[in-house]
């Protein structure tokens, strides 16, 4: 095998083939970073509209509820391929990295609301009870009382998934959208060894999720002190 | 016109009642304070009056205009004007001292900053804690949290404090930093609501006491009528067990 590997490895190790994975890794970074930033934000909302109280809200509150639980109980790869279906459906005419942008954002919208909300649920109650008698509204008191102190518990189960949500990026190349998995398919039916096509792949995630990895400690460090606040 | 008045008010937990046929009526400048055994619904009164358990029935009066606390308006103008510190502090564990103190008043208020904080200043040196401006509750034993929680609540300008077993999560040796602090401001004239457990001190510095019993108010006097002569079995049997206490 490694006569063959140093054999095949001059004609795959291309300027070309270089530039083929590195488009599909930065396809791969956005359909991440898209998927984690819009899904923490998205999901932060789903949770605003959860947390709230009284008959006004009944309506938005079951939806959120409803949203969360769905998308959290559907495999990933049913999610896009639905998402693909449907916009062949209705004619769409967009891009299938953006098909597969959407849904994967479903899906950590719904896990990221689950993570925020036990975030949430961790801090104690009499933070709340301080704050109604001194007035403050629901908004305010979730955004400077509740969320300043809830976001050092999300942090931790926020990255784990974040670390996952990368590795769920690879359903995308089931629709076809050009990312590193889809790039190690094209590779190997080029006629390249799948040891150097999907060993590339695997460097290449790593090359992504371990960046990703160190943040979250990083960050998690940086608020130790602060974690007896 | 007493400045707070309290009529037959019921509340419950789920189905569980805590109070039940609750009258009590406060005049402008009384320190009244609440006794009686764990679970009796001296706290649960508290809680109540501040609108964080809403009533079954019943009604607050606070200067002849009566609370609704179905309408979040009335609500408001009741909290802006009544202040409650807790037996857990509840101090905002992500802000220093300094801004414990000054948030309300600044974002809630609208107060002039600059304006809130000489005054924030100047409550937390009259509770003690001139150079904790900037410590973060953490940081602070309980006692001093506690300091800070009645000058987050003063900082409020509220014509009737509400004090929630204060001093029950101190170590003994806290108590009395405390209570000082209590003592001064019923110098001040303060109008109170008091729940503890402190038995000397209550009989110290109310002006009448109620003692409650099973959600219900059994007996109300002077201190000196509660402590010395009780005329109500219930009030008689209290009184017997915490002399044999002390």
């Amino acid at each position: 095998m490694w006569a063959r590997l140093a054999d095949e490895a001059p004609r795959f190790f291309t300027y070309y083939n270089g530039i083929f994975l590195l488009q599909a890794m930065g396809a791969t970074l956005l359909l991440s970073l898209g998927g984690c930033l819009a899904g923490s934000f998205f999901g932060l909302l789903l949770v605003l509209l959860r947390k709230t109280k009284g008959a006004l809200f009944l309506v938005p509150r079951a939806l959120a509820w409803g949203f969360v639980e769905f998308f959290r109980r559907v495999p990933p790869l049913v999610v896009l391929l639905l998402a693909f279906f449907a916009s062949n459906l209705v004619k769409m005419d967009v891009s299938l990295f953006l098909v597969a942008l959407v849904a994967l954002t479903f899906v950590a919208t719904a896990f990221m609301a689950e993570i925020i909300r036990a975030g949430i649920e961790g801090v104690h109650p009499n933070q709340w009870d301080s704050a109604a008698t001194m007035n403050f509204g629901y908004l305010r008191t979730m955004l400077t009382i509740i969320l300043p102190q809830a976001w050092k518990i999300i942090l931790p189960p926020a990255f784990s998934f974040f670390l996952l949500f990368v590795k769920d990026t690879a359903f995308a190349s089931q629709l076809g959208t050009l990312e590193l998995t889809y790039a190690g398919k094209v590779l190997t039916s080029r006629g390249f060894t799948a040891v150097l096509s999907y060993g590339s792949i695997l460097v290449l995630y790593f090359a992504l999720s371990y960046p990703l990895a160190r943040f979250g400690a990083w960050l998690e460090d940086r608020l130790a002190p602060s974690g007896n606040h | 016109m007493p400045h707070l008045e309290i009529t037959n008010l019921d509340a419950a937990y789920k189905s569980q009642p805590v109070l039940s046929g609750v009258s009590l009526s406060v005049e402008k400048g009384e320190v009244v304070s609440l006794i009686g055994p764990s679970g009796s619904g001296k706290s649960t009164l508290l809680r109540v009056l501040v609108g964080l358990l809403p009533p079954r029935k019943g009604t607050v009066v606070l200067d002849g205009t009566p609370v609704d606390y179905s309408d979040q308006r009335s609500l408001r103008a009741l909290r802006d004007r009544c202040a409650i510190v807790f037996q857990q502090f509840n101090l905002f564990r992500n802000m220093d001292v300094l801004r414990n103190v000054t948030i309300a008043p600044v974002k809630i208020k609208k107060r002039d900053r600059r304006e809130v904080e000489a005054e924030a200043e100047a409550l937390l040196a009259k509770v003690g804690l001139g150079d904790k401006l900037r410590a973060y509750p953490s940081e602070l034993s309980g006692g001093q949290q506690q300091r800070v929680a009645i000058a987050r609540a003063l900082a409020l300008r509220p014509e009737i404090l509400l004090l929630d077993e204060v001093t029950s999560a101190l170590d003994p040796e806290l108590v009395q930093e405390v209570l000082d602090i209590i003592r001064l401001l019923v110098g001040e004239g303060m109008t109170m609501l008091v729940v503890s457990h402190e038995m000397g001190f209550v009989r110290e510095v109310s002006s009448r006491v109620a003692l409650m019993s099973a959600g219900a108010i059994v007996e109300i006097g002077s201190p000196a009528q509660i402590f010395d002569a009780p005329k109500t079995e219930r009030a008689k049997d209290f009184v017997a067990k915490i002399l044999r206490a002390h």
